[in-house]
């Protein structure tokens, strides 16, 4: 639903898939997870390993951890995909499990709304603030008789 | 200075000097979601499980037995039971297998091991060296029932009342104290709680 | 016998720091001169024992004294005797040690430094630091002495956790302590002009060289953890948004916050009461990570262990300092205010901006960072908060904060506004166009995401930074220290921009399993998988493989990823096999062994990585440029007495 977020990522996807899936030949090496049918699958793959959290580690995601149970788990990921879920349904299946800390990506919903409203709130509050400061301040522009140079930024470090 | 301008300036206007103290006041509120995140936190990264209140995951793998029928959530019902999750790899497993073992004396619950991430000939070495504990034991190579549990390491254990309902799950290795204040405890204050079937010797 | 000397030398610094702040501070008061004169030399004892402290402590572990818990828990005999030094630094209670020390070192620069303030006003900012210094050495002394005793003592020691017995290790701590401790000289000095209930500008102006100082020996320890992280960890990451990096990033922001406002102040008498704030905010940050880290407050990788008596004390000192510090700006800031005015386009304005923006990033890494606790304080259940949170949220404000930067750096004070520049302005933004966009789009190739706007707005902070000092040098103009320290500091910070578009834009992973002979196609470069074998280290063995890397056809690199096994602690660890070069890294890291002789493999190409760190060393250079490069100043108290010698340093 929100994954227009993460753009980069998808170029990152996108670039991974190209070659996966152009290169067949020889004495190729195999893809560690057993590769997904289609390059959607793998897309939705690779971004949900990224947006869930290894539960063992505790600060890296699924798709950057080593230990076991990461691996176990987006082989869950991988066979849940292939059973036909949706990135919601797996979601919500492994938050069934281990609760919304498995979540790097915090839902949206009301409970995280003050988290994901904060950047555009704090913008808002601080563009209000700018534009009252910069209001009173043009009224004392005239008032004020200091005229400052220019091109005098090196005068506070040389006086 | 010019007293006409000294007036106009912001902070000189009465009413707006409550500005100055903002910071301290988000300072203050801060602080109180510090202390209560440093008080709340006893175990830090241990994740209180949403399955505690739910029935059991549905499961059924095979027996650590060779031959014998599978192990599923059929031997979990009409009794309590405690489900463990463990492996021959996991250090913390092998402290607390004294005190599994110390519950089967007891004969209060039967206890269904899983080996997760395991495999058989290490298990069953393990259980011939240091005893067997379980009632029975699956097999969990490659992981679907420990997630479908929500073990985010091993061991992992859970109370399950005849109901088929988790109704307790204990992260990491139980000590004779946990066995006594969480498990027993729960055991022991449901209503109507029948005899389980003996397994073990009498506690 | 001589650990316990250690131990008397930190108590005898304790009380010297207690001396320091009291006759910093009730000198000036009380109008006692003499105890004004004694403030330095109570902080060079202070200096002198801290520094006999840490020596004694390096001692043990040359020694290997197991003897001494702290050693035992984070050395071993097996250890290299360099990671023994560093080893020092390894945990909690050494850690906090060097922290003092640095802290030490900065109030021996101030001493150096006190003939150019005014008497009572530096004795003021020497009795702020002593309160400092003397709450981390009652800390340290009350519940983290690195010089207990143990008994029985071990044959031999625990060793140093693998992951820091790296020559990054020796150097990142000390570099980002030096950042960290360094806004406490800020602090001191907000701290000292409120006291004072001061209500001119001049001590922006002292405060400004001490400022830029910190902000680059942090955004030098922030790039070096970086990199540390990057090559150390194994797969390739360098920046996660982990709670202890976002610690070091926030006081990192207002502390740039900071030294731009101080420009304004400095400039032209405005934002003092802000200015201050931010001093007080940058170092009070400081001391937040602090508290995070050391309280195992929040999980991270680098949590040191979690003690909650520790998290009292740091809780109670924060309050104190934190507290004490914003009740005086409370009481004193209105006193501050100016009647200067300026026009809505200004250098004033956008400098405002530069500050709301920058403080609006902070302020997202701090809610994001502490989510996860308020949401537990609320009973709003558990919250993980990562990369996918963060990496969005924080473009919110950066996005246009990096936009303005080139236009606002053409601005004129008050209100010249931007008439003169309009040609300049659209020049340099043609010509960031006409570079970044087929950059982004014909070299690496891909017309979604952010990277032609990152690349575009990269290019374009290089080039807006570059007219004016070539405007100068064409006009024969001199060109100020603090010009080019700010040129290159801007220069620096368009090369980060750029590293960050395009390494997060275009890096390519992937995870194979691969037989000695197989190839894997990573972009263009060939990955061909060669075989592994056993090698040792001095206190490790290794599986070690070989990767051959071509390009068409043509040999770029062989790669020998590592897994090593390291005795004492038993503990595995994956070292990466990178392949640099300035506009791509390759890298290779060994997973398991698959069996049937294959490898599980982790293959990457990293476009541009370097330019991430190397931007943030530029923008380090050029604050030291900035505060190096300048002519010496008249001090404040003794105009006439001293010669104006004119001192040139070379840039650290």
């Amino acid at each position: 639903m929100h994954s227009s977020r993460c753009s980069h990522l998808r170029a990152l996807v996108s670039a991974a898939l190209l070659i996966g899936v152009l290169w067949v030949g020889q004495a190729w090496a195999v893809d560690v997870t057993p590769p997904l049918p289609t390059p959607q699958l793998q897309q939705r793959y690779l971004a949900l390993t990224h947006e869930l959290r290894c539960v063992q580690c505790q600060d890296e995601s699924l798709a950057d951890s080593e230990v076991d149970l990461a691996g176990q788990m987006r082989l869950e990921v991988h066979d849940l995909l292939l059973k036909g879920m949706t990135d919601q349904q797996v979601k919500d299946y492994l938050v069934s499990r281990y609760g919304e800390f498995i979540l790097f990506k915090p839902r949206f919903d009301w409970r995280n709304a003050w988290l994901w409203g904060a950047p555009a709130f704090l913008m808002l509050v601080g563009l209000l603030a700018g534009w009252r400061i910069i209001a009173g301040r043009r009224r004392l522009v005239d008032q004020d008789p200091e005229e400052p140079l220019d091109d005098t930024l090196d005068e506070h470090w040389t006086s | 200075m010019n007293q006409q301008i000294t007036q106009l300036s912001e902070s000189d206007r009465p009413g707006s000097r409550w500005r100055f103290a903002l910071p301290l006041g988000l300072f203050v509120a801060l602080l109180v979601v510090l202390f209560f995140g440093l008080v709340h936190s006893p175990k830090k990264g241990v994740i209180i499980s949403p399955l505690v209140g739910k029935a059991a995951p549905q499961f059924s793998i095979p027996n650590l037995v060779s031959g014998a029928p599978p192990v599923s959530n059929a031997s979990l019902r009409g009794h309590w039971s405690v489900v463990n999750v463990w492996g021959s790899w996991c250090v913390a497993c092998r402290d607390e297998h004294s005190t599994l073992l110390m519950i089967k004396q007891q004969g209060v619950v039967p206890i269904i091991g899983i080996d997760w991430n395991d495999t058989p000939a290490n298990a069953n070495n393990w259980l011939q060296q240091l005893g067997n504990p379980y009632q029975q034991v699956g097999e969990d190579a490659d992981g679907h029932v420990a997630i479908d549990w929500g073990v985010s390491a091993a061991p992992e254990s859970f109370l399950i009342n005849p109901q088929g309902v988790i109704v307790y799950k204990e992260v990491g290795e139980i000590t004779p104290d946990d066995w006594r204040e969480q498990f027993l405890a729960r055991i022991n204050a449901a209503p109507g709680t029948g005899p389980p079937p003996a397994t073990g010797g009498s506690g | 016998m001589v650990v316990e000397l250690g131990h008397y030398a930190l108590i005898l610094a304790m009380l010297l720091c207690a001396a320091q702040a009291v006759f910093g501070l009730a000198g000036p008061a009380l109008g006692r001169e003499r105890w004004i004169a004694a403030a330095p030399s109570a902080a060079c004892g202070q200096f002198v024992f801290t520094a006999l402290a840490v020596g004694v402590l390096i001692h043990a572990f040359i020694s290997n004294d197991f003897s001494v818990a702290y050693v035992a828990d984070n050395s071993n005999s097996a250890l290299p005797l360099f990671y023994r030094v560093t080893a020092m630094w390894g945990a909690h209670e050494g850690s906090i040690l060097l922290w003092i020390f640095v802290l030490s070192v900065w109030t021996m620069a101030v001493v150096a430094r006190l003939r150019y303030l005014p008497t009572e006003f530096g004795a003021r900012v020497l009795g702020v630091l002593g309160v400092l210094s003397f709450g981390f050495l009652l800390f340290t002394l009350a519940t983290s002495s690195p010089f207990t005793r143990l008994f029985p003592t071990p044959a031999d020691g625990a060793s140093l956790n693998p992951l820091l017995q790296d020559p990054a290790f020796a150097v990142h701590p000390p570099v980002l302590y030096t950042g960290y401790v360094g806004f406490s000289v800020s602090f001191a000095f907000a701290c000292a002009a409120m006291i004072e209930g001061r209500r001119d500008q001049l001590w922006a102006r002292w405060m400004r060289p001490w400022t830029v100082m910190a902000w680059a020996f942090l955004a030098c320890g922030i790039a070096l953890g970086s990199w540390w992280a990057y090559y150390e960890l194994g797969w390739g990451g360098y920046w996660s948004w982990d709670p202890v990096e976002n610690v070091s990033f926030m006081p990192w922001l207002v502390g740039t916050a900071l030294l731009h406002s101080l420009i304004v102040t400095e400039k032209r008498g405005l934002f003092k009461s802000w200015t201050l704030l931010l001093a007080l905010a940058a170092f009070s940050l400081s001391l937040l990570g602090t508290f995070i880290v050391r309280a195992g407050l929040l999980i991270s990788v680098h949590s040191f262990a979690a003690d909650p008596a520790r998290g009292i004390f740091i809780l109670g000192f924060l309050i104190v300092v934190v507290g004490g510090a914003l009740l005086l700006y409370t009481l004193r800031a209105p006193r501050m205010a100016s009647n200067a005015g300026f026009d809505l386009v200004s250098r004033e304005s956008f400098l405002l901006f530069n500050n709301i923006l920058l403080v609006i990033a902070a302020a997202v890494v701090l809610a994001g960072t502490l989510a996860p606790d308020i949401a537990g304080a609320l009973h709003l259940g558990t919250l993980s908060v990562g990369a996918p949170y963060f990496a969005p949220s924080f473009m919110v404000p950066v996005l246009p904060l990096l936009a303005l930067l080139s236009v606002g750096i053409h601005a004129r004070w008050k209100r010249g506004g931007l008439s003169h520049a309009k040609r300049v302005i659209f020049t340099t933004l043609i010509c960031a166009l006409v570079i970044g966009l087929p950059l982004a789009l014909a070299v690496y190739g891909h017309p979604f995401s952010l990277a032609p706007v990152g690349a575009v707005l990269g290019i374009w902070i290089v080039l807006s930074s570059l007219v004016d000092p070539i405007d100068r040098l064409r006009r024969r103009l001199t060109l100020s220290a603090s010009l080019v320290g700010m040129t290159v500091a801007h220069i620096g910070l368009g090369v980060f921009v750029l590293g960050i578009t395009f390494v997060s834009s275009y890096s390519i992973e992937r995870d194979v399993a691969m037989k000695p002979g197989q190839v894997a196609m990573v972009g263009d470069y060939a990955f061909r998988y060669e075989g592994v074998h056993d090698i040792s280290g001095p206190n490790f063995t290794a599986v070690q493989g070989t990767v051959t890397v071509t390009h068409d056809g043509k040999f770029v690199a062989t790669l020998h990823p590592e897994k090593r096994q390291f005795y004492v602690q038993g503990t595995e660890q994956t070292t990466a096999a990178i392949a640099p070069a300035l506009h791509r890294d390759l890298l290779a890291s060994l997973g398991d062994d698959v069996g049937k002789g294959a490898w599980s493999l982790r293959l990457q190409y990293r476009p541009m990585i370097r330019f991430v760190w190397i931007g943030g060393v530029i923008m380090a250079l050029g604050g030291m440029l900035a505060v190096f490069g300048r002519r010496q100043r008249v001090p404040a108290t003794v105009p006439e007495a001293v010669p104006l010698a004119v001192t040139r340093r070379t840039p650290a």
